[in-house]
């Protein structure tokens, strides 16, 4: 059993009188990049703003590489964040803002920051406030990424940048995961990419953890079934139905199960995972309330 | 977290460090000169006083009401936040090396004005005395003690507002009623008043005169302690008693409220007649470095104090 | 060394896709038992994919015998996949008779027996996990 490098217990997150989080049970492996989805307000940056100490729990419980997030300086060490909006100091260099991460982090591994500023091609005596959004986004992961973190967390990095940048950006991480083993957890309302980046997913709407576990598990216990027309009750225990759709001759659902479907009358085919997180983030979705062991696979 | 502050701060100790050396320029130039012409010179030494109580309240605004809510206002504490440092750290030394600096400015302008101001403080202070209430404030060490409050003021209104705009004008608000309420009413208290009560001295009456209908004494005598900031200056009784009875005949025929030589001989043998006593609560002029310090002192733990809160405030409240 | 590629449109799993290339590659020649396959690192530069792909796809090449991990140096091709060897091939192809033939005398049609087929195909393939 791989240690988790975030878990959390019933944690919810309340702010007068709305819930931003609520009851979300995770348990995320370690040397995984996890996709963080859902939509806008679901509930993403207030669970990652959690997990760095940013915001405290209303309820429940978080724990960060085995500790309270943000417990102390090691801690805040070993955890690098991005911020949505990338923040940076406007009037500071972008050398300087190296500088920073140098005199405020003891791990700080100023050969990489450099090389990746070299690489990036941004001007070490630009101001940080007159780049780009991409330009931007990149200084922040630098930031990041130059601490050596065992675990990076990202709230939506790329959601205002152009396909290029964000292109740019995803290799740019997944360069660093292959180099260092970083986990990762990133969060968008993106559903794009998902596939090509996350190993792990967590679906969040409306305050909740919809589902949560390997991406490949996830695919391989959720399929679509298309046949004639027919009613969801009439199928096996063992068949949950997460999305159904009729028309008056034919049916179509996605379900998900741990068998495999041997009622001949279906057509049995997979399902994206783009699809799949699609239809855990529709509302209207009736999908009952679950226990957390079903929802996370190992 | 030293020098990155002193990289955030270095605009700002330019600015300081100009404004500094124009006005030591000014001083320097006009010293020479300063007993001699009267006018500017007199306008200079207002000028200095008024700088003197502007520079703490400027300091509370420019240097400490955005010291921690730009970094809200833009978002950037969630990148300082999540650094390998405290946040108590983080604020200590940021809080720490501008305070010191907002001090160090105050207490060199202030160095500088008090000095070229020597000369007319000697002869004629604003006010009459040292400790007179308009001039005491922007001298020595006070200004050092204002600017540390100020400051600690700006930051904490700054995090409580979280913007720099409210901030701004809550602070200016504050820190204006601070100057007025402490010379009113807690630097009378700081150190017990010397209380004299002496034999009434018949040439000291600077008003003699009785009312009406009741025809009741009433006598104002002059207090020659030069350089003491009087409490209260009363005629009483040998009882002690402010009210002096009926005015004697001798005194209310003719000219009233007049000054000693206005007396007649019969009006101030009636007078003697009466023991009158002159009381005297006042603080000597010597005890002007005794204010100094336990104001400059009491500032300064208002200071502390407020920083203690910021931290507290940092650390449990911030992330709710 | 091979250069992959990534179809995001076809729906096939990606580390499936870089096996199938290196299937493709192999069969074509392009690659040969001795050659080394792309580090993950290199692949991820490339292709902006999660690095833990490549390892899964590299340990299937290896399940299949085709690929080798040497630690430190990187993953080398072994053998050549095109000769399934003709032994393995019929012993397969009279499995599959003999169950086509009980199938049938059950009482399962064509259809039965093709849709039974296509989902124990999917279940097999989909998974990528013996």
């Amino acid at each position: 059993m791989m240690t988790a490098v975030i878990q959390a217990s019933g944690l919810g997150k309340q702010y007068r009188r709305t819930w931003a989080l609520r009851d979300c049970t995770l348990a995320i492996p370690e040397g995984r990049v996890v996709g963080l989805v859902g939509p806008n307000g679901a509930g993403k940056t207030t669970l990652l703003q959690l997990a760095t100490g940013l915001l405290t729990p209303t309820r429940g419980t978080i724990s960060v590489l085995g500790d309270h997030p943000a417990v102390s300086p090691a801690l805040l060490a070993r955890v690098g964040f991005v911020a949505q909006d990338t923040p940076v100091y406007a009037r500071m260099r972008v050398a300087d803002h190296l500088r920073l991460g140098a005199w405020l982090n003891p791990g700080w591994d100023d050969e990489l920051a450099q090389r990746r500023i070299g690489q990036l091609g941004l001007d070490p005596k630009q101001r940080a406030g007159s780049l780009s959004g991409g330009q931007r986004a990149q200084l922040a992961l630098t930031l990041a990424l130059a601490k050596r973190p065992e675990l990076l967390l990202l709230d939506e990095p790329v959601a205002s940048l152009d396909p290029l940048a964000r292109r740019e950006f995803l290799r740019s991480l997944m360069e660093a995961v292959a180099e260092h083993g970083t986990s990762v957890v990133l969060s968008s309302h993106l559903v794009a990419d998902l596939e090509r980046v996350c190993d792990y997913l967590v679906v969040l709407v409306a305050s909740r953890v919809r589902i949560a576990g390997e991406v490949s598990a996830l695919l391989a216990s959720h399929h679509r079934l298309s046949g004639p027309r027919r009613d969801p009750g009439t199928l096996p225990a063992g068949q949950e139905v997460i999305e159904e759709s009729h028309t008056d001759k034919q049916t179509v659902l996605l379900v998900r199960t741990g068998e495999p479907v041997h009622d001949p009358a279906w057509t049995v085919t997979p399902v994206s995972l783009e699809d799949l997180v699609i239809a855990y983030m529709n509302p209207a979705s009736d999908i009952p309330a679950r226990r957390p062991q079903l929802g996370v696979a190992s | 977290m030293i020098r990155l502050t002193w990289l955030q701060f270095r605009a700002q100790a330019v600015t300081a460090a100009a404004a500094l050396a124009a006005v030591v320029v000014v001083l320097a130039v006009s010293a020479p000169h300063r007993a001699l012409d009267a006018g500017a010179s007199h306008w200079l030494y207002m000028a200095g006083i008024v700088v003197l109580y502007l520079t703490p309240a400027i300091i509370g605004i420019f240097w400490g009401a955005p010291l921690i809510s730009r970094e809200l206002e833009t978002g950037t504490f969630r990148l300082a936040w999540t650094q390998s440092i405290s946040r108590t750290r983080w604020l200590a030394v940021k809080l720490g090396l501008t305070g010191l600096a907002s001090m160090a400015t105050a207490g060199l302008l202030s160095l500088m004005v008090t000095w070229w101001s020597s000369p007319m403080d000697q002869l004629n202070p604003l006010g009459g005395y040292r400790l007179s209430a308009l001039l005491f404030g922007a001298r020595d060490l006070i200004p050092v003690g204002y600017a540390a409050f100020a400051l600690a003021l700006g930051v904490t209104t700054g995090l409580l507002a979280r913007r720099a705009v409210p901030a701004i004008a809550i602070t200016l608000a504050i820190f204006a009623a601070v100057q007025v309420a402490v010379p009113l009413w807690v630097r009378p208290h700081l150190i017990p008043p010397v209380r004299t009560v002496s034999p009434l001295n018949l040439s000291a009456i600077s008003g003699l005169g009785s009312s009406f209908p009741e025809n009741s004494l009433g006598v104002e005598a002059r207090v020659n302690i030069p350089g003491a900031w009087v409490y209260s200056n009363q005629v009483t009784t040998p009882g002690g008693s402010t009210s002096l009875g009926l005015a004697p005949h001798a005194c209310t025929s003719g000219s009233t409220n007049t000054p000693p030589s206005g007396q007649t001989n019969a009006c101030n043998a009636a007078l003697a007649r009466l023991h009158l006593r002159q009381v005297v609560t006042y603080q000597p002029g010597s005890r002007y470095w005794a204010f100094q310090w336990s104001e400059t002192a009491i500032y300064v733990l208002l200071a502390l104090l407020l920083a203690g809160f910021c931290t507290w405030w940092i650390n449990r409240r911030l992330s709710r | 060394m091979i250069e992959f590629q990534l179809d995001e449109t076809s729906g096939v799993a990606t580390y499936l896709q870089l096996v199938q290339q290196v299937h493709q590659a192999l069969r074509m020649g392009m690659l040969e038992p001795g050659d080394q396959l792309p580090t993950a690192q290199q692949v991820v530069a490339k292709l902006a994919i999660n690095p833990n792909t490549v390892h899964k796809a590299y340990r299937e090449l290896e399940r299949e015998g085709l690929a080798r991990a040497r630690p430190g140096l990187g993953t080398f091709i072994t053998r050549s996949p095109a000769g399934t060897d003709p032994a393995t091939q019929a012993r397969f192809l009279a499995a599959m008779t003999d169950w086509l033939r009980s199938a049938r005398s059950a009482g399962l049609g064509p259809d039965d027996i093709e849709a039974i087929y296509r989902t124990a195909f999917r279940t097999c393939f989909a998974e990528g996990v013996a």
